[in-house]
């Protein structure tokens, strides 16, 4: 059933996505997924690759508010999308968000590389709504993975702006 | 030829250690108690670029006509390649090469790999193995195509066509199946492999209370959350820039050097900034020369960004170790034997992880016997990974010590402190700081530990029960050259560059603390640079030795710079300097001042204009690794934490943890805090979840992706309280001692210590899954 | 991940067309992708290389509606995350949503579809590896994991007599195991018309064809799961053991539904997971505590070993066989507790 002759890749067509309140006109096949497009593609590497299988959560970005794994989401499906990636977090230049503030504020990272992940989760659990505790933001961050162990500063940080804003 | 340089480096070393005795001790650091930015909690310096994704790790440089590489791993462990047809591959278009050991250029194998021999300044190589110059298989996962292509979707697929056929040889791959092949090592970093002190086999035997049980740890894989990257191009023929995920940059140079027939000079290695390492990124691996071969062959820049999976291929993680740990006691709870010995794996290049460090330094014992022996595998190279040996020594000898204290019915504390030594049990040295006791008499309070403990598994809170332990924790320091080049430029700013590299540790934060407090100008005008080859050569940030091995290279940078500025303003006619000596002048407010009288001096800025200079610069070594030859030193601490087990199922849920810290001055306690915290969760994951799973018929690694092989989530992790008994070291540059790794040393025993507690069983093999305590 | 075509029909008509244009060439080259988050891993991993994708993202099934026998459908299109947050899920199927929040992550979650949760596919360790021998992958070619490291297979319904047809995989969904407690129906579409299936009946066990997962025919779309009006939303517990305390997949899993009347048990229903190719329920283990009073916790062992009789371990994963019951026993005092 599978062919033993190896099938050409399709030319890449051009794609518009809307990723922080810009449109993006790439050239891109099918098979990009939305990490790659963002990161090979238009450049913007604040979204990591650190697993490509959705096991890690360094690659979490919003899609209309919402956090997803862009690893595993094809770019071509999110024509007509608001992406919003690390980058387009600040409401203006130079000033951070005030989960950036809180992340720097409780060192909730050391390396960095899952940090936007973590934020960008983050704002997208706060808009869901459902964490109410620390054991709600433990359990609804799990999806995002900090190998140097930053949680509990992670955790304080987000318990922050939770109250902040609330 | 590896054994042979090991020899020298020994004999080096001993040299050096006759030398050592006869020199005075060093010169107490005079910041030891300074307090102006030493001390503070300054957020991370890299802190703005990281929160907005701006932060550039090695695989997001963006260079014109860049290519993307990936690799095919073999699926065999041992044997060689009959067949390999790339015809399917290389027909698509836009494939630009596929290398295979047919086609790739001879490449010159490392001639010494870093694991085995530490102090040889060209071995940043992780294995001697040859790179991809024959049709042999070595290991389950090694490298036998290289795909570029034009884009990384299609560099994947086309590796993906790529067809291998293979004739197998029996390999070994099991530990226990193969230790008749086991042999003693020439040495345990630097160490002797066995230590003996009167008869300890006798001295168990007689002992009245007997512990003497087998530990088994697994194989580990760091799993940093940045999977290790390589751009590699070749401006002209003969000038080689790499941008790696690094720990140790000047060791990449250096290696890629010997491998590429180049000098060092030749080649530039950049690493702005890495996402995480724990080890696995001190050492080069295969895919950075892979890289750099195709970058070479394509003309193009190619970038070679490991896949999940391609990393716990190509990069070896901790071997698994299998220890005997035996004690014998008086009924008082004194040690008479103290027998730790044990088996780790090896492959050609001997790296015995050093299991049997912690037992030479921690308890008192009238009869020693210490010994590793290393059993030769088919395996991927074993290599570092946080706090390598006294992770897994740790949790054999601390679990071993409390089932001695549940015999004795006495207070694990109590009996610790009974053997609590008074000079260094093996090596005779006086400790130069160690206040190991100091850290039970806080954690007791801290964490309210109860000297009287009920029966184990007698504490129930609803489902679950209900337990505590707690392990003592050791970390040596090690002392690494890492040297510096410090300016002082006309507008006031003082700058240290050095090759190191920040892995994320902080050690950029702490050391701009430590430039503004050493020289005394404000925060804003001290500027540390690092990763980059171009910078002054410097070791691999490994070995939790940076801060103080930077720390003392900067110390004497700015005794030369003070030297200078006399000088300098010894010229200066008008200067209230005039005829000052070094020992009369203290750097303050931006310039020298005369100790005896503080308003009198003048500013960098006014001495360097006075003279017409741009800038004073001057290099800084570190100080010379003689110290541990006169004193032990280590960083020390405890580890407490409570956990419930559920009755039925068996969960084990950690629900606190408290850790105490002797690690010496705290230049930044929130950076500090941060690197002990990481080290305790990545302990929580050893003791509860993290495991290697090897095919034992194929030697295949089962979980190489992160959904399999599980690491801690938030989900897993309680409120963890640390403490820093912030006690300076006399002996060290600003009284700083090791940080980056000890939190992980003994944590994954005190976890296990609370489970046996709570509910009486004892594993002895980690992690603690809920199969070992149905 | 291997080339593919790629379309984004608007209507579950075009959709189910365009996957039947390629049957009869190429049969299992076309598939549907929703939120991909199963499918595109597999790609990666070249287990799967459809060689067209029929994004169904824009039919209309992203709903969830009453019915009127009282239960509910649930689109198939709905995310994970929005069928668990739904105020008539949490009100009158708090299983579901229980077993739904108990399962990957939340950006998963809100990826993840109720069709394509259907559709997950074994998680063993030589199933995703190409490299290894797997007849679920490669039909006819062995399997890695009987002799191999299988502490995630399976103990329940295991095909090993043959090699090649040995498979001992799970089906690693939560939800599936819940709507199995449930007895919901799978509503799909597909070129012979529509049909609907209950779940009991959607999953396999492997037989002596491991490569099928499910007993929907080529080019079937689910497009709706319908829920039974019987909730239990007042005994229920969903408990999930798995080697992290969160964003793991079960080593065994148990679901539970009561429904009591003066404290005597009426119904009963209790799926497992993690231990099967399917969803694990069996009649004569739920019969044993029906009629019975509900704090009998000596019954609860009982039911237990009659649920995982016939269980078989394979070295790694054999203490999942005492791992499944305890969980049922502490599953079910956790569903009677409930009551007092």
């Amino acid at each position: 059933m599978i062919s033993n002759m190896p099938l050409t890749p399709l030319p890449p067509s051009s794609i518009t996505l809307t990723i922080n309140g810009k449109a993006h006109t790439l050239d891109l096949a099918p098979w990009t997924t939305l990490l790659d497009a963002l990161r090979e593609y238009a450049h913007l590497t604040g979204t990591k690759k650190g697993c490509d299988h959705g096991q890690c959560g360094a690659c979490t970005a919003l899609i209309d508010g919402k956090r997803i794994n862009t690893c595993l989401t094809l770019a071509i499906m999110h024509e007509g999308h608001q992406i919003t990636t690390i980058e387009g977090l600040e409401d203006e230049p130079d000033k951070l968000h005030p989960m950036q503030q809180a992340f720097i504020d409780h060192d909730a990272f050391q390396c960095g590389y899952c940090t936007p992940g973590q934020i960008c989760s983050a704002i997208g659990m706060l808009n869901e709504g459902h964490a109410k505790t620390e054991a709600d933001i433990r359990e609804l961050m799990s999806g995002n993975i900090c190998r140097c162990g930053a949680y509990p500063h992670i955790v304080d940080a987000i318990h922050d702006v939770m109250h902040q804003t609330h | 030829m590896a054994k042979l340089k090991n020899i020298i480096a020994k004999g080096m070393v001993s040299a050096t250690a006759v030398v050592a005795k006869v020199l005075p001790a060093p010169e107490e650091d005079p910041l030891l108690n300074a307090g102006q930015y030493i001390g503070k909690p300054y957020p991370r310096i890299d802190g703005r670029l990281k929160v907005m994704g701006k932060a550039v790790y090695s695989a997001e440089h963006a260079l014109e006509g860049i290519v993307y590489a990936t690799l095919v791993h073999s699926s065999i462990a041992k044997g060689k390649i009959t067949l390999i047809n790339c015809e399917k591959a290389e027909k698509l278009p836009g494939v630009l090469k596929v290398i295979t050991y047919q086609n790739v250029p001879p490449l010159k194998a490392p001639s010494n790999a870093f694991v085995v021999s530490m102090t040889d300044p060209l071995a940043g190589s992780s294995t001697t193995l040859p790179i991809m110059q024959s049709n042999e298989i070595t290991w389950n996962g090694q490298a036998v195509a290289v795909v570029v292509a034009e884009t990384p979707e299609l560099a994947n697929y086309a590796a993906s066509l790529i067809e291998v056929a293979y004739e197998t040889k029996p390999a070994a791959l099991l530990l226990k199946a193969e230790k008749s092949h086991a042999f003693t090592p020439d040495h345990v970093v630097s160490q002797p492999a066995e230590v003996k002190t009167g008869d300890a086999e006798a001295a168990l035997s007689a002992a009245p209370i007997q512990v003497d049980e087998i530990y088994e740890t697994p194989i580990e894989n760091h799993n940093a959350m940045e999977p290790h990257a390589t751009i590699a191009y070749w401006p002209n023929e003969s000038q080689l820039t790499v941008y790696d995920s690094t720990q140790y940059a000047v060791g990449v140079q250096e290696t890629l050097a010997e491998i590429f027939n180049l000098k060092p000079k030749q080649i530039r290695v950049l690493t702005d900034f890495v996402g995480g390492s724990f080890g696995s990124k001190v050492t080069m691996w295969q895919h950075v020369p892979l890289a750099a071969v195709a970058a070479k062959l394509t003309g193009r820049p190619v970038k070679l960004a490991l896949s999940r999976e391609g990393v716990n291929r190509m990069v070896g993680g901790r071997t698994m170790t299998e220890q005997r740990v035996a004690l014998g006691v008086a009924t008082d709870g004194k040690l008479t034997a103290l027998i730790h010995t044990g088996y780790t794996m090896c492959t050609q290049d001997t790296y015995a992880e050093q299991f049997s460090l912690v037992a030479r330094h921690m308890y008192a014992s009238p009869n020693l016997h210490i010994a590793q022996k290393v059993v030769p595998l088919d395996r991927i190279q074993n290599t570092f990974m946080r706090a390598p040996g006294e992770t897994p020594g740790m949790f054999a000898l601390e679990s071993a010590i409390d089932e001695l204290a549940h015999k004795l019915k006495m207070d694990p504390i109590e009996l610790r402190l009974r053997n609590e030594p008074d000079e260094d049990p093996v090596e005779k040295m006086p400790f130069s700081s160690r206040f190991l006791k100091e850290t039970y008499t806080l954690g007791i309070d801290k964490f309210g530990w109860k000297a009287q403990q009920a029966p184990p598994g007698s504490v129930r809170e609803g489902d679950w029960l209900i337990g505590s332990g707690m392990a003592t924790s050791y970390y040596p320091v090690q002392q690494l050259p890492m040297p510096v080049k410090a300016r002082i430029t006309a507008d006031g700013m003082v700058t240290v560059r050095t090759s190191s590299v920040e892995i994320g540790v902080g050690l950029a934060t702490v050391q701009t603390q430590h430039i503004a407090e050493r020289f005394g100008v404000h925060y804003e005008q001290a500027r540390f640079d690092q990763g980059d080859t171009d910078l002054p050569s410097a070791r691999t940030a490994g070995g939790s030795a940076a801060t103080a091995a930077i720390g003392g290279a900067i110390r004497n940078a700015a005794d030369k710079l003070t030297k200078e500025l006399l000088l300098l303003a010894g010229r200066i006619k008008t200067s209230p300097l005039q005829g000052a000596n070094p020992a009369e002048v203290v750097m303050r407010d931006s310039g020298l001042f005369l100790k005896a009288q503080p308003d009198v001096g003048q500013t960098y800025r006014e001495i360097l204009k006075a003279s017409d200079k741009l800038f004073i610069e001057a290099d800084g070594e570190s100080p010379a690794p003689t110290l541990a030859m006169k004193f032990s030193m280590a960083s020390y601490g405890t580890h407490f934490c409570e956990v419930g087990v559920h009755m039925h199922t068996r969960q084990v849920k950690i629900r606190r943890f408290v850790s105490t810290y002797d690690c010496g001055r705290i230049i930044n306690p929130k950076t500090a805090r941060s690197q002990i915290i990481g080290g305790i969760i990545m302990g929580i994951g050893m003791a509860l979840m993290e495991e290697s799973n090897v095919d034992e018929h194929t030697g295949r690694l089962m979980n190489p992706t992160l959904g399999e092989y599980h690491v801690p989530v938030h989900a897993d992790i309680p409120p963890i309280e640390v403490y820093f008994l912030d006690q300076p070291d006399p002996l060290m540059p600003m009284g700083v001692k090791p940080v980056g790794e000890i939190g992980i040393v003994g944590a994954a025993a005190a976890i296990a210590n609370a489970v046996f507690q709570a509910t009486g069983t004892r594993v002895r093999n980690l992690p603690i899954t809920v199969d070992k305590l149905l | 991940m291997h080339p593919f075509t790629y379309i984004c029909p608007s209507d579950v008509a075009t959709a189910v067309g365009s996957f039947t244009e390629d049957l009869a060439d190429q049969p299992l080259s076309t598939q549907f992708i929703a939120g991909g988050t199963n499918l595109l891993d597999l790609m990666k991993q070249n287990v799967a290389r459809p060689t067209k994708l029929v994004d169904i993202n824009r039919l209309p099934l992203a709903s969830i509606t009453e019915l009127p026998n009282g239960g509910l459908r649930l689109g198939a299109l709905v995310t994970n995350a929005d069928t668990a947050y739904h105020p008539l899920i949490q009100e009158r199927y708090p299983l579901l949503s229980q077993t739904i929040l108990a399962g990957a992550s939340a950006q998963l979650r809100n990826m993840a579809t109720n069709g394509g949760n259907l559709f997950q596919r074994t998680r063993c360790y030589y199933f995703y590896d190409t490299s290894a021998a797997c007849n679920k992958r490669e039909p006819g070619s062995g399997c890695g994991a009987i002799k191999g490291y299988n502490r995630v297979c399976g103990i329940l319904g295991t095909i090993d007599h043959d090699p090649k047809t040995t498979c001992i995989a799970t089906n690693p969904s939560d939800m599936s195991v819940a709507l199995a407690a449930l007895e919901a129906v799978v509503c799909v579409t597909g070129p012979q018309g529509e049909r609907t299936i209950p779940i009991a009946d959607f999953h396999r066990l492997p037989g002596d064809s491991p490569q099928y997962d499910n007993t929907l025919q080529a080019g079937e779309l689910v497009t709706a799961i319908d829920l039974p009006p019987q909730g239990f939303a007042n005994h229920y517990t969903y408990l999930k053991l798995r080697d992290r305390t969160s964003y793991a997949f079960a080593l065994v899993s148990v679901a539970v539904g009561v429904m009591m009347d003066n404290n005597q048990i009426q119904e009963v229903r209790i799926a497992l997971g993690g231990v099967a190719h399917k969803p694990w329920r069996k009649r004569e283990a739920e019969a044993l505590l029906i009629g019975q009073s509900a704090d009998q916790p000596t019954i609860y062992q009982s039911v237990a070993e009659a649920l995982l009789e016939g269980a078989k371990g394979y070295g790694y994963n054999t203490f999942k066989i005492e791992l499944a019951k305890r969980a049922v026993v502490r599953a079910l005092g956790i569903v009677f507790q409930q009551n007092q």
